[in-house]
């Protein structure tokens, strides 16, 4: 069988991917339910904890290196975006009629602006990379921790981006094709890059760091590189989560949220992308639909956050793997062709 | 020249002399020994050898290579393999993963081409699963390719720490105990394997082991080293009958 190039391949699925996202947002923005735009929203956010989750899944769950920065790469990320727009782009804009040479140039400006937030976010990701990454396990969780409790005191301290007040007018350019795009992208990257060789490197510095060194693996630069792509990622979500709500505050990026994802992560099973994503979508979702808890059980405090915690802990006691441990959704699904696998242990002696 | 260079490596751990003064050169296609009662410093020389501990004294040398400045992967690099003691296999993932990183400096590409699924990413792959299909079949694993690596029978995942450093191509092939815990019959077919191995690749090996059966076997030199000293080095023969081998083994005859 000849295979298509791969650009020609790509290009045809990227497309067929494109209209379909076009097609649902026009499907979206077709329903005029009251209320709906509040499950609109709560998609977005899904998206872009999606990316959030999926990339930190490759430091964490690939890598295997224990980043609680990665709020801080968001942060970074959305306030370099929202800044370039804000001061830069946006008046650019503004100076074209609205039509279509505006909306056109808009989504370009809106691009550049996302990526250029990842790219900082990237290098700040390489900086903290390159020195912290000879330290293994809590003690970079540590150095991680407080590199994200820089970053948002940094931006604290920026007057120009609203500092303690918050960045308030950034335009509300990202939509749910923009963050389901980047969600496609990423996604993308974590898998293809999961089974190459780049990928294999990762999981082997996760499994065994010397005799991954004994087989030619440069570590450090391996540990670098996951860090670059994940803190890149970190940052596009960031740009789109700051065009999304036009509002940017540093408490946003407290440590809270690092772990917010780290819990998306885990709980998803560490090193499995659909896990993430999975997780991603509940724990975005719970919050929200544990609202309906009060009403229905007729109590006069909100018992959302309990119930979520309860949650939790129960699913971690149960499956402390992760809901999908470290195979992918269809693995589990397809118990059976994974059956040599799962033979009982054979190693009590090792 | 030597394939492998050790002169005057000596190493502390705090207090203790771990490895004084050792030396020790191998030519191409040589089968060493490298014997000696537990704690001797045979593991710490393969650590030292491999890069991932730094001589304080003494220098090594690959090919006529300095190998002072170079990290463990460097010296991989250059052509050496090796295998631990106990057991490091890449638990959680498949036996042909763990062969495929085996080969990670010949199969390299940039992360790109890995992203977009390039012809160079497909060709690169392709490679590395046949070559690591071929070393399974060397090592009669080929069955259990896609098994956990953990859920390996525990004489399967010594094979396939053997199959995973092939997988590197070494020139030089470090074995740290590969017979530990194997029964006879598995000890001998691992012997065959090694000799087989060696001729089939043009391999070069240093091995230390303590089932002296092994050693005896298939060793043309044996260096034995006790409390980080060399005491004897010889053929199995001389080494067999030398009264300071016999003496660090058993302790020293009682005055009759």
């Amino acid at each position: 069988m000849k295979r298509l190039p791969w650009w020609l391949r790509d290009l045809i699925y990227g497309a067929i991917f494109i209209a379909a996202l076009i097609g649902a947002s026009f499907g979206m923005d077709a329903i005029h339910i009251v209320g709906i735009a509040y499950y609109q929203r709560i998609i977005v956010l899904m998206g872009i904890n999606i990316i959030l989750a999926v990339s930190l899944n490759i430091i964490n769950g690939h890598a295997g290196q224990f980043s609680l920065g990665h709020a801080g790469f968001m942060a970074i990320g959305a306030y370099f975006a929202a800044f370039l727009t804000y001061f830069y782009f946006a008046p650019y804009v503004n100076k074209f009629p609205v039509g279509t040479e505006q909306f056109v140039l808009q989504n370009a400006l809106l691009l550049v602006a996302v990526l250029l937030g990842g790219a900082l976010a990237a290098l700040a990701g390489y900086l903290v990379g390159l020195p912290s990454l000879r330290l293994r396990g809590d003690y970079l969780a540590i150095v991680t921790l407080g590199f994200g409790e820089i970053i948002r005191v940094i931006i604290l301290n920026i007057d120009k981006i609203g500092a303690a007040r918050g960045f308030t007018g950034i335009p509300n350019w990202a939509n749910f094709f923009w963050v389901y795009l980047f969600c496609g992208v990423t996604i993308l990257i974590s898998w293809r890059l999961v089974q190459s060789s780049v990928g294999r490197a990762f999981l082997a510095i996760r499994e065994d760091e010397i005799a991954a060194e004994a087989m030619g693996v440069d570590a450090t630069r391996y540990k670098v590189k996951a860090f670059i792509i994940g803190s890149f990622l970190a940052g596009v979500s960031g740009g789109l989560f700051a065009h999304f709500m036009m509002y940017l505050n540093p408490d946003m990026f407290r440590f809270l949220k690092s772990f917010e994802v780290v819990v998306m992560v885990v709980l998803g099973g560490l090193g499995s992308i659909s896990g993430s994503i999975v997780a991603a979508i509940i724990l975005t979702y719970l919050p929200e639909g544990l609202r309906l808890a009060k009403p229905f059980l007729h109590i006069e405090k909100d018992p959302r956050m309990v119930i979520y915690s309860i949650m939790l802990i129960v699913l971690m006691l149960t499956r402390p793997q992760g809901l999908l441990g470290r195979r992918e959704l269809w693995q589990v699904l397809s118990r059976r062709k994974e059956a040599p696998t799962e033979e009982p242990d054979a190693t009590s002696r090792s | 020249m030597p394939l492998l260079e050790a002169k005057n490596v000596t190493i502390r751990f705090g207090g203790l002399t771990a490895v004084s003064d050792f030396n020790l050169t191998i030519e191409p296609h040589e089968l060493v020994g490298l014997i000696g009662p537990n704690g001797a410093g045979k593991t710490t020389i393969f650590n030292i050898l491999t890069g991932v501990y730094k001589p304080d004294e003494g220098a090594i040398f690959v090919n006529g290579k300095a190998t002072r400045n170079c990290k463990p992967f460097d010296i991989t690099a250059l052509g050496v393999a090796r295998t631990f003691q106990n057991i490091r296999l890449f638990k959680e993932l498949t036996v042909l993963d763990n062969v495929k990183i085996g080969g990670h400096l010949h199969y390299k590409y940039p992360s790109a081409s890995a992203v977009l699924h390039t012809n160079r990413f497909h060709g690169a792959e392709s490679i590395a699963e046949a070559d690591a299909i071929e070393l399974l079949r060397i090592f009669n694993l080929e069955k259990r390719a896609q098994f956990y690596a953990r859920n390996l029978p525990y004489g399967d995942q010594r094979r396939l720490e053997i199959a995973r450093a092939m997988a590197v191509r070494p020139k030089l092939l470090l074995l740290d105990e590969p017979a530990a815990g194997l029964n006879t019959g598995e000890t001998i077919e691992l012997m065959a394997k090694i000799h087989e191995i060696r001729d089939r690749f043009n391999l070069t090996i240093l091995l230390i082991e303590h089932n002296m059966e092994l050693v005896m076997g298939i060793c043309e030199r044996i260096v034995v080293l006790n409390f980080g000293k060399t005491i004897a080095q010889g053929t199995p023969e001389q080494v067999r009958s030398n009264p300071v081998v016999i003496e660090a083994y058993l302790g020293e005859p009682v005055e009759a």
